[in-house]
């Protein structure tokens, strides 16, 4: 792997795409084969697998609309790593398209004579119904295509400096673009985790799959750009001072998930109703609550008085094994919220949960690394790029 | 008529580079109590003056700590052992209820230490300091810059300091005494 110094692009760098290719085909092909094993099982894992990858991908939409938001400078050599993350919105509707299939064996609500029973299902249906669900997924992932194919395009034209008044330009989209992402990912995280159980409801339920989101979005590029140090690239680039603040972005939205799990949790626990309480009861039935108390100490407790040290943010080796745990917790995580709708006396991990998350996964990568060494690998273009090279931190 | 016994000295520079380069000579010649003055911060300052991490988040981490445990402590002692009340069927120590008052006293412990630290460790308030009476040194706020060492600084000596001041780029260097 090689940087040209003077296009800072790299060269002979599609062996980690290649193998996260490879890797992807072999991990769909094998959790494949599980949908004539047990489909119910098969389309619990893949909406695991799905949702768990997909919100990298909105993380990334997400870290691109703040830094244009606020017109952010230490983060502009970070920028295109998310925007490369980003790029892989319209692929993820191609991979939303099996959950539409599965729709039977997902959603309850899917079934005729289940909301022919069901009364809340009854007035629920205008909303809970397959045209709808449809159409709406069709809808956010084409707002969400829409922004990153608009703020990817101009920061392109931003490197070959064909682009005035950047700031405005892209403000104009973040702005209204922000809204919209707010509103269609808290309706996403309705309509696609939410109504698994579908008397349950929270409202503050999209603002927590938000929050996991953008811990993904920052563990990942902290591990990507530790693999490119590794091979010695861009290492008087992204410095101490960048790995500082990026450690001070993950431990802030990793106690924002606490903030907002616990907001969930706790309102819940007070009203003591039951068709909102029946949640987190089969979430504390059997094994499952091994998982509920791991997510507690393991997303929050321990990464807490870990990452709050301005060592821990600063020092090599753990700014490996914090993202890595932190993504690892945030998988169980959506696990625990997918899973118990269909094992609802404890937990149980079916071999397509893996196989289909490195499926997914290594197809993710591998779109990632492949836009990201397209192009340019930072925005050469930014006026602020070289004030960006030189933030400090503190 | 009152011993003139002198406050520190004063030297001005010509840019933030010099006066950063500035501190670390003064640094590395052993100078402790000294310090700079500019209208506005200048990256990498405190390395080149030689200045430790400042306490206070551990005093901030501490007193949070403190502030949480008090109030997590008066809930449970109040609710749980003093005036046990059934409400809405919980038990009597919910810490789930207690989680938000708990929190609230911890940012409030922290926030009150950050503030009162902050100005504890940088000596203030105070109402004057003897640099003032340098005529000078009121342009340090405007688009001067200054180095002061003081006088209680066991390198201090009246000429010696004003001559290694000169040597490293200041100019206009002026004793300040106490009157």
């Amino acid at each position: 792997m090689k940087l040209d110094a003077s296009t800072y692009r790299l060269s002979e760098a599609g062996r980690p795409g290649q193998i996260g290719l490879i890797l992807g085909l072999l991990g769909l092909i094998a959790g494949g084969a599980g949908y004539w094993v047990d489909s119910e099982q098969f389309f619990f894992s893949y909406l695991t697998a799905f949702f768990y990858w997909f919100t990298f991908a909105i993380g990334g939409l997400f870290f691109v609309l703040l830094h244009h938001l606020v017109a952010a400078t230490w983060s502009v050599v970070i920028r295109r790593l998310a925007e490369s993350v980003m790029a892989t919105v319209p692929f993820m509707a191609l991979l939303f398209i099996p959950i539409l299939f599965g729709v039977h064996d997902l959603y309850h609500w899917s079934h005729a004579e289940a909301v022919a029973d069901d009364v809340l299902l009854q007035g629920k249906a205008p909303y809970l119904n397959f045209g709808f669900f449809a159409l709406r997924a069709a809808l956010y992932f084409g707002i969400w295509t829409l922004l990153s194919y608009l703020l990817r395009k101009i920061s392109f034209k931003q490197d070959k400096g064909e682009v005035q008044d950047f700031p405005h330009k892209t403000a104009f989209i973040s702005a209204p673009g922000m809204i919209a992402f707010a509103l269609t990912l808290t309706f996403a995280s309705f309509d696609w985790l939410m109504t698994l159980d579908p008397h349950w409801y929270s409202t503050i339920f999209g603002v927590y799959i938000f929050s996991g989101c953008v811990v993904s979005i920052f563990a990942f590029m902290i591990l990507t750009f530790r693999f490119l140090g590794k091979n010695k690239i861009l290492t008087e680039t992204i410095t101490i001072e960048h790995y500082h603040d990026m450690g001070k972005m993950l431990f802030a939205f990793m106690v924002f998930w606490a903030y907002m799990a616990f907001s969930q949790y706790f309102i819940i626990w007070y009203g003591n109703v039951p068709e909102e309480t029946i949640w987190f009861i089969h979430r504390w039935e059997g094994s499952w609550k091994t998982i509920s108390l791991l997510l507690v100490f393991g997303n929050f407790g321990i990464p807490f008085f870990i990452l709050i040290t301005r060592v821990a943010k600063r020092a090599g080796l753990m700014m490996v094994i914090m993202p890595i745990w932190l993504l690892i917790m945030h998988w169980i995580d959506i696990f625990w919220i997918v899973t118990p709708t269909l094992h609802k006396h404890g937990y149980h991990i079916s071999w397509m949960d893996p196989a289909l998350t490195i499926g997914i996964g290594g197809i993710f990568f591998y779109l990632v690394w492949s836009r990201f060494i397209a192009r340019p690998i930072i925005p050469v273009g930014d006026p602020k790029l070289k004030a960006s090279i030189n933030s400090l931190s503190h | 008529m009152a011993i003139e016994k002198p406050y520190g000295i004063l030297a001005r520079f010509q840019d933030p580079g010099t006066l950063l380069k500035a501190a670390e000579s003064i640094r590395d010649a052993g100078y402790k109590n000294f310090d700079c003055h500019s209208p506005f911060p200048i990256h990498g300052m405190d390395q080149a003056m030689g200045l430790k991490r400042s306490p206070l988040g551990w005093i901030v981490g501490a007193t949070a700590f403190c502030g949480g445990s008090a109030a997590l402590g008066l809930q449970w002692w109040t609710h749980a052992i003093e005036y046990p009340i059934v409400i809405s069927g919980k038990p009597f120590f919910s810490f789930q209820a207690f989680v938000l008052v708990t929190f609230a006293m911890a940012v409030l412990g922290g926030a009150v230490a950050a503030t009162f630290g902050m100005l504890f460790l940088n000596r203030l308030p105070r109402y004057h300091n003897h640099l003032f009476f340098s005529k000078q040194f009121e342009t340090t706020s405007d688009d001067c810059f200054f180095i002061s060492i003081d006088a209680n600084d066991k390198n201090f000596k009246d000429h010696q300091s004003k001559e290694f001041l000169e040597s490293i780029g200041g100019y206009d260097v002026e004793l300040i005494v106490e009157s």
